[in-house]
């Protein structure tokens, strides 16, 4: 039995295709996971309409979704910075951690003495080059060895958390507070460091996004205007190219790979900075920022401004999660559905490079027999 | 019973725009060393994966002791005794040696008694005098011990004939010399051997017969004891067209080097030495012509003078300066030109656009660029006028260079080579592949570089191109230049044989 479709090249690639496949690939992983809901004997709409609500038609869930677009965003820039190198850096998660590591140093070390803005900028500089040293021992991994980066970097995630633990939970480190005689817990950074936040018509915009906005710009300026996009766009194309017109491939790897990096790093520090003032081990690991960023890149298309729309999108469908949980709505449910969107995003692929047409002949044998 | 093992009879494969086969009579006697020679293209490898049931034939027939035979599958030629030993080894590389040679095999049963396979393996490997420790790992071995394995491989599935193609070419020639021994060794228990090949020393040597094919066709076969080089030379590459030598507008300034490489030395992607001492001089407004069977050092050579590859020894100068070992942009910078082999994955990049191709050896200029950003509307403007200038045939400067067809890549190629205003140009096969007007166009602009003073350097397997055009002619073989003649003294039979590896005194 032949199957009544058939895929066919496309010679070209409309431009509308960028935008009309995601949001065909949103649509699909919804109806997928209509299916899912029903089969537990849920209403998909009313649920559907209830994530909505909580995500996005008020102002109390629009700033809780901003606060869970902001990491999300970084991250996903992270992620979409290495895949367009063709650098498969899924370590944004434990490059996050390192980030908020470095900030947290900083900020607890000159938080009380220096000058409010020199804080907040050290602890971005801090979290970018702890994320982005880091991510650079993946790089040079890559480049050096041609080992594959997405085993070395999913492995520091795992590195990258238990150091995490060790500094609050294992030790007497410069991080955790000596004053908690019971649980554990991060020292806590003076209030002077508190990163501000903005609002519009009430929507609280945390600092962190307009670093993360800033972050975007670049990195979309960069990858479409300049000379370096430009050999990060040879390499990834034809490494052969590149290597005949001279490119230093490994230096440029090594580079893209720490910029990656470092993205998620100011991501840590903004956990840090904006909203648990604390190196918070247990929080930062409760939510997989890193994870979703992917997801994020993904929809995305690797486009960076696409990814701070699309970081907004999952951000709500997150915080709608955590407001929403209970007995009549799963806490897998939101992690299900973020799944559902990564297959789809990474099925719609396909459709950028194929078309799908009836078969002819299938369907005419289809009759005869 | 015959004493014919094979024969193929009026054997005809046609492939999408080219017929690999057209006709070819094929007989193999039992017990013997038949060799298959002839050029690249010459259809030896399309006639090999058709015995050996790759490829199905369109016309003609097979006859195996005399029975009609087709084969549908590598399995069913196998089993029919038919085994080849491919130039590229198809081995697992973590595994051991008695592994390798039992995988694939459907008497394996589901549990391996290694101790007997190891057993049988060493038992055949001592009896063929192939030294190769079968717990040995693949990784492990060299490429020679490798191929044994190989030949292992076949041998123990009760191949009768066996099919090496291109045997030698990983070889050093000790492990050569070993391999014609084994060869002696299984043609001695009856075994048949077909042997492909383009060097003729080695089919002088190691063949009883020799069958030669050029253009798909079938040119004779003929007893090696009947035969010499010379002879074999001229069936291999024909003497019947005659061809025209181009008319050239300025004639070339011998003496006014402008490239100069003294005994550069280089690897090849596998490590192995691939230039041995190579010493070039092109000067301006000449054409050498670089002439040798693929795989002779022609590709290293190109890229160590281009910077892509670093050359272990010797140097490069252009107008007397130095290029930087290893470094493309120095080699650019100095105006060398390259015109790869692999044009649409190495001299462009196949899924951007005219434009960005175009621009993908300036893009680093004032021109193009200023602070690190592109200029866009230059790169495209410049992108509109070479595409004018050279008559590129594309939809527009927008379109991704890997769906414009052959000839227009080689357009986009060689417009933005030459406009970057070299004085010295390495084309490497500058026309393969290409139909007879985008032939003509190819040649033309490389003539037409030429009498504006810049240096050719041009390398080809295609002998009439090169005898047709270059004002000089060198001819590689092994890595070795081994001989450089003015246009005059080169023909074809002579640089024929020099390509086969015949000494230059051997062709006066």
């Amino acid at each position: 039995m032949k199957s009544p479709f058939r895929l066919e090249r496309r010679l070209e690639q409309p431009r509308w295709l960028n935008w009309a496949i995601p949001l065909l690939s949103l649509a699909a992983a919804l109806v997928v996971g209509a299916l899912v809901l029903l089969i537990t004997g849920k209403n998909p709409l009313d649920v559907y309409q209830r994530i909505f609500e909580r995500g996005f038609l008020s102002v109390r869930a629009l700033t809780g979704t901003l606060r869970t677009a902001t990491p999300l965003a970084f991250t996903g820039l992270c992620a979409a910075a290495a895949f367009r190198l063709g650098v498969i850096n899924i370590g944004g998660e434990g490059q996050l951690y390192v980030g908020a590591i470095g900030a947290s140093l900083v900020g607890l070390w000159m938080g009380d003495s220096y000058p409010v803005g020199i804080v907040i900028i050290a602890m971005v500089i801090f979290g970018a080059f702890f994320g982005g040293l880091y991510a650079t021992i993946v790089g040079v991994l890559r480049a050096q060895f041609n080992t594959n980066e997405i085993i070395t970097s999913l492995m520091l995630n795992y590195i990258a958390a238990i150091l995490l633990n060790y500094l609050i939970f294992n030790s007497f480190s410069y991080w955790r507070d000596p004053r908690t005689a019971g649980f554990p817990s991060g020292k806590p950074l003076e209030k002077r460091t508190y990163w501000p936040s903005y609002e519009i018509a009430g929507v609280g915009i945390p600092f962190g996004l307009i670093l993360a906005v800033a972050a975007g710009v670049f990195l979309w300026v960069l990858y479409r205007r300049s000379r370096f996009g430009f050999e990060v766009g040879i390499i990834a194309d034809s490494p052969r190219a590149a290597r005949y017109i001279g490119i230093r491939t490994k230096w440029t790897i090594i580079v893209v790979t720490a910029m990656s990096g470092a993205l998620a790093g100011i991501g840590g520090s903004s956990q840090v900075g904006d909203f648990a003032h604390y190196l918070d081990a247990k929080g930062l690991q409760l939510n997989n920022f890193g994870y979703t960023g992917i997801v994020v890149a993904a929809l995305a298309r690797l486009n960076p401004l696409g990814a701070l729309f699309v970081a907004v999108l999952l951000g709500g469908l997150t915080n709608a999660g955590y407001s929403l949980q209970g007995p009549d709505f799963p806490s897998g449910l939101v992690g299900t559905l973020q799944g559902l969107i990564l297959f789809t995003a990474v099925a719609g692929e396909i459709l950028m490079k194929y078309k799908i047409r009836p078969n002819r002949a299938a369907r005419k044998a289809a009759l005869a027999s | 019973m015959t004493d014919i093992a094979v024969r193929m009879t009026g054997v005809v494969k046609r492939f999408p725009g080219v017929v690999a086969n057209d006709g070819v009579e094929f007989e193999l006697r039992k017990g013997e060393v038949h060799a298959l020679l002839g050029e690249n293209g010459a259809g030896k490898s399309t006639l090999s994966n058709i015995l050996t049931g790759l490829y199905r034939p369109d016309e003609g027939s097979i006859e195996l002791d005399g029975t009609p035979v087709v084969f549908n599958s590598p399995k069913a030629a196998l089993d029919a005794g038919i085994g080849m030993v491919h130039q590229h080894f198809r081995l697992v590389e973590p595994f051991t040696v008695a592994e390798n040679v039992v995988l694939g095999n459907p008497e394996t049963p589901f549990v391996i008694d290694t101790e007997s396979i190891v057993r049988r393996v060493t038992e055949l490997a001592q009896r063929y005098d192939m030294a190769v420790d079968p717990n040995a790992r693949i990784w492990q071995l060299s490429v020679g011990e490798q191929q044994r394995v190989e030949i292992l491989k076949v041998l123990y599935r009760g191949a009768q004939v066996l099919i090496l193609d291109e045997p030698t070419a990983v070889l050093t020639p000790i492990e050569a010399n070993a391999l014609f021994k084994t060869l002696r060794a299984m043609t001695a228990e009856g075994r048949t051997v077909i042997f492909i090949s383009h060097k003729l020393d080695e089919v002088m040597s190691v063949s009883d017969r020799i069958t030669v094919l050029r253009g798909g066709r079938t040119v004779g076969t003929v007893d090696t004891s009947n035969t010499n080089t010379r002879d074999l030379a001229a069936m291999m590459v024909g003497r019947s067209v005659d061809f025209q030598r181009v008319v050239r507008n300025s004639p070339a300034r011998i003496d006014d080097v402008v490239l100069q490489a003294t005994n550069l030395c280089g690897l090849d992607d596998r490590g192995r030495q691939a230039l041995h001492d190579v010493c070039l001089t092109v000067s301006r407004g000449e054409i050498v012509g670089i002439a040798g069977v693929a795989g002779n050092g022609q590709r290293e050579l190109a890229e160590v003078i281009a910077g892509m590859r670093q050359a272990t020894a010797g140097s490069v100068t252009i107008d007397g300066s130095a290029v930087s070992n290893g470094k493309a942009r120095s080699a650019i910078a100095g105006g060398i030109a390259h015109v790869p082999e692999d044009r649409l994955h190495t001299g462009l990049a196949a899924g951007h656009s005219v434009a960005e191709n175009m621009a993908l050896k300036s893009y680093r200029s004032p021109i193009l660029s200023r602070f690190g950003l592109l200029k866009r509307q230059v790169i495209t403007s410049q992108a509109v006028d070479l595409v004018d200038k050279y008559d590129v045939k594309t939809p527009g400067t927008d379109t991704p260079v890997r769906l414009l067809s052959g000839g227009n890549v080689q357009k986009v190629l060689l417009a933005r080579e030459f406009s970057t205003q070299p004085k010295v140009l390495i084309a490497a096969s500058p026309t393969r592949g290409l139909d007879v007007g985008a032939i003509e166009s190819v040649r033309a602009r490389l003539v037409e570089a030429a009498d504006n003073g810049v240096g050719v350097l041009l390398i080809s397997e295609d002998l009439e191109e090169i005898l047709s055009l270059a004002d000089r002619v060198a001819v590689m073989y092994e890595g070795h230049i081994v001989a450089v003649l003015p246009a005059s003294e080169a023909t074809r039979e002579n640089v024929g044989l020099l390509m086969g590896g015949a000494s230059l005194e051997a062709t006066r």
